[in-house]
């Protein structure tokens, strides 16, 4: 029937019409452009910042061996750099970082998955998770030490701790904010028991989970400075070391150049992995601001 | 007038009482006896439906209208196995699907792997996968978008999405519930279309959810009427239109002007009480 096949030509070129009608019209920036805008106020930002620190040794408010000028510190991370010290702290902490940090994704990750489903357990044990996230990892420390004495172990049960109910609530998080439609759209889908957990779940509580990931990082890495403060070990020479070190023989420079490390590490990790990781997830289900 | 069994012929002579139009030998694809579903207990007890008996033919398109409250979504939520009846029995034959009125896509999978998943969930090989999807997605029109995320695409085109998720259940009875209530007019009415013509060899039964009367004369063999709080089939409407049809025309303005008169009625009774 020649007619009904006109028909049917007609509706095709209505809903391709329509189609190519509603969809977005992409009017991207160029890399550069945007590039240079989110970069221009973090760099004004630390001239002022060392500008201030400048101001505040010319005033002759300390002695230079309690509080160096940025020049001298940075004449240190020079040379520290050289002497291939930094390059050993960092690699000693680093690696504790990294161990500690996988192991409390491993625990944060399957505690959080239990607590978030199954209700007596949430009920036992949901706002311990919480009160552990808020505890001092410091406070630990007196503990890891009697347990561990002073050893690798004590460092890391104090990371992992800090790290790991993070973790746990931002997987927690996650599931309770799936959107029920989601589920029931699962459920339909045949997506039962494991299989919801799989392909419904865990990656709809991703966003959550990363943000975890990175409050969990927060928290690994000032539980890891406290713990290379207190736990000294013999041949460890360790970023936590450096900070020791340099306080005992009044080398204000030393000690600087060691912070700004450590502040730039964790500025690192934070933004650029776990920030390019989050922004990146965003972006693919469209929950970023087309005007960003 | 208001009586549904004595309308005139457009608009058919079934009867409301049960059973209609099953040819003899061949089982309903849905059959519901005496369902009722009360939710809560005691004396804050509700009951969302009521004593619904309906049999739906093999290859059938039925819509259920009714006012609000009438249990509409969750007489398809018990077709569709998601809850159980309180008394009374369903029987269904073969497989359900289910459409909500959102999409309901995953946003962290591609248009072809939401529909991927559907299959993999049913455990269909991977190798038998791809070709499936892309033969899915032609038959919604959406081959070149099948790497597009839900949330780069239109509402209706996600509607279209999850009508081939649906597919790809390769459901017997597809269930939807007010799957287009969220669209535009236009949009609407060419998913009427579109919808009419993937179901035109009636290899498959559809139950059609709508609070839209015109939606219902426009796609439904025949339209079950159903009363608020508690719900309960109060009529039934053969609609005898030939298709292809359209929204617009007589035929079918005049089967929803009856329709909506029947509602309105319904909905007058509940002022009274």
């Amino acid at each position: 029937m020649p007619g009904s096949e006109a028909q049917t030509l007609a509706h095709d070129q209505e809903l391709a019409g329509l189609d190519l009608l509603e969809l977005a019209v992409d009017a991207g920036e160029s890399r550069g452009r945007r590039l240079w805008r989110s970069t221009w106020p973090k760099v004004a930002a630390l001239v002022l910042g060392i500008g201030f620190w400048q101001v505040v040794v010319w005033s002759g408010w300390r002695p230079e061996f309690a509080l160096a000028p940025p020049r001298a510190a940075w004449n240190d991370l020079w040379e520290y750099l050289e002497e291939g010290t930094l390059t050993t702290a960092l690699g000693i902490t680093m690696r504790r970082a990294a161990v500690g940090f996988a192991l409390a994704i491993v625990i944060g990750t399957i505690v959080g998955s239990l607590v978030a489903r199954i209700r007596p357990l949430r009920a036992a044990v949901g706002s311990l998770i919480t009160g552990l996230q808020t505890m001092p990892s410091i406070a630990w420390f007196p503990l890891a030490i009697l347990i561990f004495k002073l050893s690798e172990q004590a460092i890391l049960f104090v990371v992992v701790l800090g790290a790991a109910p993070s973790i746990a609530n931002g997987l927690i998080a996650g599931a309770d904010t799936i959107p029920p439609i989601l589920l029931r759209a699962g459920r339909v889908l045949g997506a039962r028991g494991l299989a919801a957990y799989r392909y419904v779940i865990l990656p709809a509580s991703l966003p959550s989970f990363v943000g975890g990931l990175k409050q969990g990082w927060a928290f690994a890495w000032r539980s890891l400075m406290a713990g290379e403060l207190l736990v000294v070990l013999r041949g460890k020479e360790s970023v936590g070391f450096l900070l020791n070190q340099n306080r005992e023989v009044n080398n204000s420079s030393g000690l600087l150049a060691t912070m700004i490390v450590i502040l730039v590490i964790g500025i690192v990790v934070d933004s650029v992995l776990f920030g390019t990781l989050e922004r990146a997830i965003r972006r693919r289900w469209g929950l970023l601001d087309a005007a960003r | 007038m208001n009586d549904p069994r004595t309308t005139d012929a457009d608009v058919g002579d079934a009867p409301a009482t049960t059973v209609p139009s099953v040819p003899p030998g061949r089982l309903p694809a849905v059959a519901l006896r005496g369902v009722s579903k009360v939710y809560g207990g005691g004396r804050t007890a509700v009951a969302a439906v009521d004593h619904i008996d309906l049999d739906v033919a093999p290859g059938e398109l039925v819509c259920l209208v009714g006012a609000s409250g009438c249990g509409k979504s969750t007489l398809l939520n018990l077709i569709a196995g998601l809850d159980r009846p309180t008394t009374g029995r369903i029987d269904v034959e073969g497989r359900t699907a289910l459409m909500f009125q959102d999409a309901a896509l995953f946003p962290w999978l591609t248009t072809a792997s939401n529909i991927e998943l559907a299959l993999k969930l049913r455990k269909v090989p991977k190798a038998e996968r791809r070709p499936r999807v892309e033969s899915l997605l032609r038959t919604v029109h959406l081959e070149s978008f099948a790497d597009k995320r839900p949330h780069e695409l239109s509402g209706g085109m996600r509607q279209r999405v999850a009508l081939a998720r649906a597919f790809a259940q390769d459901a017997d009875v597809l269930l939807m519930d007010e799957p287009f209530g969220a669209l535009d007019a236009m949009t609407r009415d060419i998913l009427h279309d579109e919808l009419e013509s993937l179901w035109r060899d009636r290899s498959f039964t559809i139950v059609f959810v709508t609070h839209n009367v015109r939606e219902a004369a426009r796609l439904a063999d025949r339209i079950v009427v159903l009363s608020s709080r508690p719900g309960r089939v109060t009529a039934m409407f053969d609609v005898d239109v030939d298709r292809p049809r359209r929204i617009e025309s007589p035929e079918v303005s005049e089967i929803a002007a009856t329709v909506t008169s029947q509602l309105r009625e319904e909905v007058r009774r509940h002022a009274r009480q």
